[in-house]
């Protein structure tokens, strides 16, 4: 009997999904929801609705997402741990970044963002290293690579939240406000998004091509911070002051981060492909991932995309109701967000509807990361706007 | 269906130009940048106004159209399917299916039945059983809400795209094409505006309007910038601002723009007062006022005009406000002064090391002067003394075009902190009789020892120093300069310059001196250096004067500021209608990808004593994942139900 019920995979659980959930789901959500109601009991009085509701929201789906997905609870604990550490080391004081051991060189928000940027980069050789010398250890050291660096991302920007305040409370914001936050932002979603799929599939093949997208985010990043001081935060202006940023910008990155992962595996794709029409048994061909494996998780990904870039650019409208008088204004930033979500529309229904598979797709998956990235960062270079935070 | 992905992507297609193409912008803009034979072409084609362009909303309304019928054709099947059990399967269709398992089991039919009833419904599939004969079938459906997904996702886009035409500006584009209601273009003041260019409130139900309200000011009127024209738009209820306020951060950097705003409506017991701020804009009878963006609202400007031809220094005091345009006499030429804009700060990031982040030159105005010919000349004046080199200067940029960075003068501030002695060397050089008795007296004094001492040579000598001073103020070294290449023979140029300029900052000197004594100041002793460095900077600033181009320097002697808030008032009650519709559009995704689509078949059926049971299934949408889900699902099924532990 204790063999067959280990035989039962865990995804079956779905189907009766609260039945299947065992002391250390129970254990998760008490001690996620216990910090939720600390936070309500201890602040809640100073809150607005909007606050409460991003505190309930925050709790409700933080528990939600570690029964989904188990590995995300230590996620979540490490850097709940570790960014309260570093608060506390701080106390009120922003100059002990300079003194104190720990937080100048591991865990002040930017040296966890120089580490963050270090692993994602050593992860993605290493990803590469493991998937074309079929090394099994190796490859479990580039995971754990990734898993510490999506930590290290988080714990620099949570660390930098309280750091804004510790400017001025009237400088306070979260860490979402510009084009260096966002790319943290960017990356340590993008990583999360592919350890959920590296883990449900059980694979890590995909690791290299997934990371190289990531490390071309660090590498901006790091430009970014060191030709243009970028790192210095600075106070919002009064068109960013809402709470609604707390939600547009996550809900875009989730969207940005799965149609990057999509457009990687698109060019996972099409590399296998080209391999195994040049020689079947080839080096090449054994040793990159399945490709209908990369098929699946593509339209996963998009399909995940979407819908968060769906709900993204109507909280954007919302906003827009808001700061700029008017839910659409064809701003260039809005007309751009509507092009990114025809695009990939059309490309959902070409799979849903039209039943196409593989390469084509694969190309436009590639193709639409372009879109996407002009959607992103290319509007605020080359046109101008009312949406012009992120300039360069 | 390839129809709409066609359109799809053509409008997403479309949609570029409006990015690339600077939209709305006015006429003139366009003309400079494309020339007049593609202006003619865009602005045929709509390019400048893209998403108002009729062949831009055709193609919506053809993807709204499109949408709408799919929507119309798929809601009967896909009510027939998630409705339609399908009892009347057979064995051979099932056997046919991609998914199917499949076991010989010694047990009752009934038992079996009962059992995988009791599994399939704690599965959450929905069942109807048939019997037929000996035989027992399930016909099973779940994930049927995925289905809805597709038609709320369609129609939560028709839903928007009807939220969005009434918050269009079709009824109004129809008016337009009616002749009922025509574009102002002229720049008149609002209620001289005719009324066929003018709304009532209950002629348009749905705007986007901008008004300046300078402070104090009350009004009702909006204004609807459409192409190159305007319309302007009555509102049911007066906006009245009390004041506008710029809060900064402490490194300078603006943090909040409020207007404090008060509602006068008749359907008010009194008047609404409330503060509206960048996204907290006043929602009020279904209009919304935001914070726009701030002006001028007409600061009074006390102006004191320094002439630069005048030897005997007469200032005008010129009382005027900004936006004021005020024709002035000079010299029996009129030049108009046109006040545009005024500043109380202007904040610079400071130069790196000088341990500031920051630094506010106070106060400016720009205006321009126009003479009677309708030639322009742009000015940026700042009201206190901005410090360069370690010294103090007033500073006056000066352009021809806006095109043109400013070229600036710097006047060097006195002891006194104020224009006065600079300007009053000035005009000292300006004056010949002054001049000329200076120079008489140094020519005096260089002679005095000289063997060619005679009333003739004195006088070439004042009258050659009067002419240099004269040179050298009309048109500063590169006057001089020209003078000597014209006059004198080219071996002895270079001597002759050096001889002049030691004249010509002789008498500056003395005449310098002069005025000093004028103050009050010593002059038996050496300088100070703050004399002596003025003195320098007044000789090289000086020669600017030629080509500053305004026959006076514009003094800003005190202001008044008064400041307008730029609202934007809207109205757009389809806003809920197009919420609405994106929260079925969210709604509706989230159901069509997460939910799973899917039948199955059990088919129950004594063969030889024992029981055969056959499960077959089919996923809609996607069919790796319930391959996964089958397999899953079928060793549940024989755990469970069939009570068999370990797989075969």
């Amino acid at each position: 009997m204790n063999t067959s019920q280990h035989v039962m995979p865990s995804s079956f659980e779905r189907w009766s999904w609260f039945k299947n959930l065992n002391l250390w789901d129970g254990l998760w959500a008490a001690l996620v929801l216990a910090s939720g109601f600390y936070v309500f009991a201890r602040y809640g009085s100073e809150m607005d609705t909007f606050e409460l509701g991003i505190l309930s929201g925050a709790t409700m789906g933080l528990t939600g997402l570690g029964l989904l997905w188990k590995s995300f609870r230590g996620l979540v604990i490490a850097v709940a741990v570790i960014s309260l550490w570093s608060i506390s080391i701080y106390g009120t004081d922003l100059s002990l970044a300079e003194h104190n051991f720990f937080l100048k060189f591991l865990i002040s928000s930017q040296s966890a963002i120089m580490w963050m940027s270090a692993l994602f980069v050593m992860a993605t050789v290493t990803y590469f290293y493991a998937t074309f010398r079929d090394n099994e250890f190796v490859g479990k050291v580039a995971s754990s690579m990734t898993w510490t660096a999506t930590a290290m991302g988080l714990i620099g920007l949570m660390v930098r939240w309280r750091e804004s305040y510790l400017l001025g409370p009237d400088i306070g914001h979260i860490p979402v406000s510009n084009l260096y936050e966002v790319f943290i932002l960017f990356s340590v979603i993008t990583a999360a998004l592919y350890l959920f799929y590296e883990q449900k599939y059980e694979t890590r093949k995909m690791g290299g091509f997934v990371l190289l997208v990531i490390s071309a985010a660090v590498a901006f990043l790091l430009w970014y911070n060191f030709a243009r001081d970028a790192s210095e935060i600075k106070p919002l202006v009064p068109a960013l002051q809402s709470y609604w940023m707390k939600i547009h910008v996550p809900a875009n990155f989730v969207g940005y981060g799965s149609f990057a992962i999509a457009a990687m595996l698109g060019v996972a794709y099409l590399i296998k492909q080209k391999a195994v029409q040049v020689n079947p048994d080839g080096y090449m061909a054994r040793h990159l991932p399945d490709l209908d494996m990369l098929d699946d998780i593509m339209h996963k990904s998009i399909a995940l995309g979407f819908a968060f870039f769906t709900m993204a650019t109507i909280l954007g409208a919302m906003w827009a109701a808001e700061a700029w008088g008017g839910y659409w204004s064809w701003d260039p930033k809005e007309t751009w967000a509507l092009i990114v979500w025809l695009n990939y529309a059309a490309w959902l229904h070409m799979r849903l509807t039209k039943g196409w598979r593989g390469a084509p797709l694969a190309w436009w998956a590639a193709i639409g990361l372009l879109v996407t990235t002009f959607a992103f960062l290319g509007v605020n270079m080359f046109l101008s706007g009312l949406h012009s935070y992120g300039e360069l | 269906m390839n129809l709409a992905i066609t359109i799809l992507v053509v409008v997403a297609i479309a949609s570029v130009i409006g990015t690339v193409l600077k939209q709305n912008q006015p006429y003139t803009d366009y003309i400079i940048k494309f020339g007049t034979f593609w202006h003619q072409v865009f602005l045929k084609l709509g390019l400048y106004d893209v998403y108002g362009a009729i062949w831009f909303l055709l193609l919506l309304a053809f993807l709204l159209l499109s949408t709408t019928v799919c929507v119309y054709r798929n809601i009967p099947i896909i009510l027939r399917d998630v409705l339609h059990f399908r009892l009347n399967a057979q064995e051979k269709s099932l056997r046919t299916m991609a998914n199917q398992q499949e076991w010989q089991v010694a047990q009752e039919t009934q038992q079996v039945a009962d059992k995988a009833q009791q599994f399939f419904k704690g599965a959450g599939y929905r069942l109807r059983i048939k019997k037929r004969g000996d035989e027992q079938v399930f016909a099973m459906i779940k994930g049927g809400l995925s289905r809805f997904g597709y038609i709320f996702t369609h129609v939560g886009i028709v839903v928007i795209c009807i939220g969005g035409l009434i918050d269009g500006n079709l009824p109004l584009k129809i008016k337009e094409w009616r002749g009922a209601i025509s574009l102002e273009t002229r720049n008149i003041s609002a209620s001289e505006v005719p009324a066929k260019s003018r709304l009532k409130p209950q002629d348009n139900f749905s705007f986007r309007g901008n008004i300046t309200l300078p402070e104090g000011s009350t009004t009702n009127l909006v204004f609807l910038n459409i192409r190159d024209g305007y319309l302007i738009q009555e509102l049911p209820f007066s906006v009245e601002l009390k004041d506008f306020r710029i809060e900064h951060y402490p490194s300078g950097q603006p943090k909040s723009f409020e207007s404090d705003l008060i509602i006068h409506d008749d359907q008010l017991s009194k008047p609404l007062k409330t503060t509206i701020r960048v996204n907290h804009p006043l929602l009020y009878r279904g209009y919304s006022i935001y914070q726009a963006s701030f002006g001028d609202g007409g600061s009074k400007l006390h102006l004191k005009l320094w002439p630069f031809f005048d030897p005997q220094l007469h200032t005008t005091k010129v009382d005027t406000a900004v936006f004021d345009h005020r024709d002035l006499k000079v010299k029996g030429q009129k030049l108009t002064l046109e006040i545009d804009k005024f500043q109380p700060f202007n904040v610079f990031p400071a130069e790196k090391g000088s341990g500031r982040s920051f630094v506010n030159y106070g106060p400016s105005i720009v205006f321009k002067l126009r003479d009677a010919t309708g030639v322009a000349t742009e000015y940026l004046n700042f009201m206190g003394p901005v410090e360069q080199d370690g010294r103090l200067f007033y500073i006056s940029g000066m352009r021809k075009s806006v095109d043109e960075p400013y070229r600036y003068l710097h006047i060097p501030m006195d002891p006194q902190g104020k224009v006065d002695r600079f300007m009053e060397f000035h005009a000292l050089l300006n004056n010949t009789k002054r001049v000329a008795e200076i120079a008489r007296q140094n020519a005096t004094k260089a002679l005095k020892n000289a063997k060619l001492n005679s009333p003739q040579v004195r006088d070439r000598i004042v009258d050659s120093m009067r002419q240099l001073v004269k040179l050298y103020v009309d048109g500063g070294f590169a006057a001089i300069d020209n003078e000597i290449r014209q006059r004198v023979p080219k071996d002895k140029q270079a001597s002759v310059a050096d001889a002049y300029i030691k004249i010509l900052r002789n008498v500056m000197q003395s005449a310098y001196l002069d005025l000093l004594k004028q103050e009050g100041v010593d002059i038996s002793k050496p300088l100070s250096p703050a004399n002596q460095a003025f003195f320098e900077d007044a000789v090289t600033n000086l020669a600017a004067i030629s080509k500053y181009g305004s026959p006076f320097y514009v003094q800003l002697a005190s202001y008044d500021e008064r400041q307008a808030s730029g609202l934007e008032i809207t109205r757009s009650p389809g806003k809920d209608i197009v919420y609405l519709g994106s929260g079925m559009l969210v709604l509706g995704i989230f159901m069509m990808f997460y939910i799973m689509p899917q039948r199955l078949w059990l088919l129950l059926k004594p063969v030889d004593g024992k029981l055969q049971i056959l499960l077959a299934g089919s996923g809609l949408r996607n069919k790796e994942d319930f391959s996964k889900h089958f397999v899953e699902l079928t060793k549940a099924f024989e755990l469970k139900a069939l009570g068999i532990a370990e797989r075969r």
